[in-house]
């Protein structure tokens, strides 16, 4: 977060892209995507493009990591070089990391892991075009990847960021906003008890502004909710 | 990069059929599978391309910066070739840094792309000896089922064929233009399954072949870069033969790319 700026990110009401401040950007939710993986999903969020692919349950390597009486979720999170405007150098960065990390917990969480001693589920999410919000689409789409793999869940967890641009609070930062925009609040839930797995905040919100804020995240949460339900429908045919 | 576990069963089955000039998906010995080449999906890259080679699939981006050029070529851009087997393309892709298979990959990608002068060098120097583009082709697999070489060569190919030199986002000058593409360079990947050789395998062919040969071609039928791989061995008169081959099998791919333009 940038902070204060000059930059006239909202107008009467309208975002610099047209939207309201509690409209989500477009998303395109497609399940089942890849071949070898066991579950898969590709994800549009605006410009954000996303695959995430699962694979498991299966063997835990390296075997110090098992547990005894649960799975664990090896969950990986990345940007391609060529995903940014200047080429980011490939690999797991620190900021990668941490997301990978939260992330896995935050599945932990919704995945039935006591079914599966010893196992590991391993979930890679893969930004192929980032511009702003990737972790949430990734999470997002790692969630149908899940539920494609046919991985015994509680839930799916929808991710949705809200956040502050010229003191008001906003749902979804697109690129511009996340850059010079007062805050960033990163939510994911389980839309059936209402319970939160993620939540990051970096800026600056008052008391009542946070409040705002999570509420807007968390409708915007149930509205992704809709969509991976749809996505999955799509491919497997469901109630009508 | 092959299946490491496919049955002795399947070994003979698939050998047995190699004999005869079959394969276990129909296919002949010397025909690659159905090809698909997109291009254009990525705002974010200079360039890019999806390709789908069977159940294979590589996304390629370009991305293009600019550094100093090597003391000993002035006047010309660099390319730098990397490949990221993405975990979810195949189970036994691990995360972390690369490993050799995925070094061997990008380097013979990298030689079939440089060594056919696809890309004219000298036009990407914007002052002699201080400045030129330097060109990152990334190649992100995304499924695996076997001649990741082919595949990521041809995306590397598509990808570049349709990039555009950022000279506004790095003030060199005020359009972007096309990234000069001298040639089309194509490869062409075979296996010995047995005592037979066989062109474009799948991943369970991978899985039981003893060796891999890989050779590149331009379009006027020049031989541009060549790489045999694995534990395994061709005889002489196989690598002769596989190279007549590829200049004869190589026109799908070169089809499917003149496609795109």
């Amino acid at each position: 977060m940038a902070g204060q700026t000059d930059m006239e990110l909202i107008k009467n009401g309208v975002r610099m892209d047209g939207r309201k401040p509690d409209e989500l950007r477009e998303v395109k939710i497609v399940a089942g995507v890849l071949d070898n993986a066991d579950g898969s999903c590709y994800l549009e969020w605006g410009n954000n493009k996303v695959y995430a692919g699962v694979f498991g349950p299966m063997e835990c390597h390296p075997r110090h990591k098992q547990k005894a009486d649960r799975a664990i979720v090896q969950a990986r999170y990345t940007m391609a070089p060529f995903s940014v405007n200047d080429r980011k150098r490939p690999g797991l960065d620190r900021r990668s990391s941490e997301i990978s990390y939260i992330a896995s917990q935050a599945f932990e969480k919704v995945v039935m892991v006591e079914e599966f001693p010893k196992a590991s589920i391993r979930v890679d999410m893969q930004v192929v075009e980032a511009h702003a919000g990737t972790r949430c689409a990734a999470i997002t789409a790692a969630s149908v990847a899940l539920a494609d793999a046919g991985i015994p869940m509680r839930d799916m967890i929808p991710a949705c960021a809200s956040g502050k641009v010229n003191d008001i609070v906003v749902l979804d930062l697109n690129k511009e906003e996340d850059n010079y925009g007062q805050a960033d609040l990163p939510l994911a839930i389980i839309p059936s008890t209402g319970e939160v797995v993620l939540l990051q905040l970096d800026g600056h919100l008052s008391p009542e502004q946070f409040e705002e804020a999570m509420d807007l995240a968390t409708s915007g949460c149930m509205d992704l909710y809709d969509k991976m339900r749809a996505a999955l429908e799509n491919r497997y045919g469901g109630k009508k | 990069m092959s299946n490491d576990h496919v049955s002795n069963l399947m070994k003979g089955h698939m050998e047995s059929l190699a004999a005869e000039g079959k394969r276990a998906d129909g296919r002949g010995i010397n025909e690659f599978r159905e090809v698909k080449i997109e291009i254009g999906m990525l705002n974010t890259a200079e360039g890019s391309a999806m390709v789908h080679l069977g159940k294979t699939k590589v996304l390629c981006g370009i991305k293009m910066l600019i550094g100093t050029p090597y003391g000993d070529s002035p006047k010309s851009g660099t390319m730098t070739t990397s490949t990221e087997l993405a975990p979810l393309a195949d189970q036994s892709f691990d995360p972390g840094p690369p490993r050799e298979q995925s070094i061997e990959l990008a380097r013979v990608v990298d030689r079939g792309i440089r060594e056919s002068r696809m890309i004219d060098f000298e036009a990407l120097c914007i002052e002699e000896g201080e400045r030129v583009w330097m060109v990152y082709i990334d190649l992100h697999i995304l499924d695996n089922d076997g001649n990741l070489f082919d595949c990521c060569t041809l995306a590397a190919a598509a990808a570049l064929s349709n990039a555009k030199i950022p000279n506004v986002q790095h003030g060199v000058a005020d359009e972007d233009v096309d990234l000069p593409v001298t040639c089309w360079p194509i490869s062409c990947t075979f296996g010995k399954l047995g005592d037979s050789v066989i062109l474009d395998a799948t991943s369970d062919e991978e899985g039981v072949m003893s060796a891999r040969f890989t050779v590149a071609h331009d379009e006027n039928g020049n031989l541009r870069a060549a790489q045999k791989g694995m534990n395994g061995a061709f005889t002489d008169a196989e690598i002769r033969e596989a190279v007549k081959t590829a200049r004869a099998s190589d026109n799908v791919l070169r089809e499917a790319l003149k496609g795109i333009q």
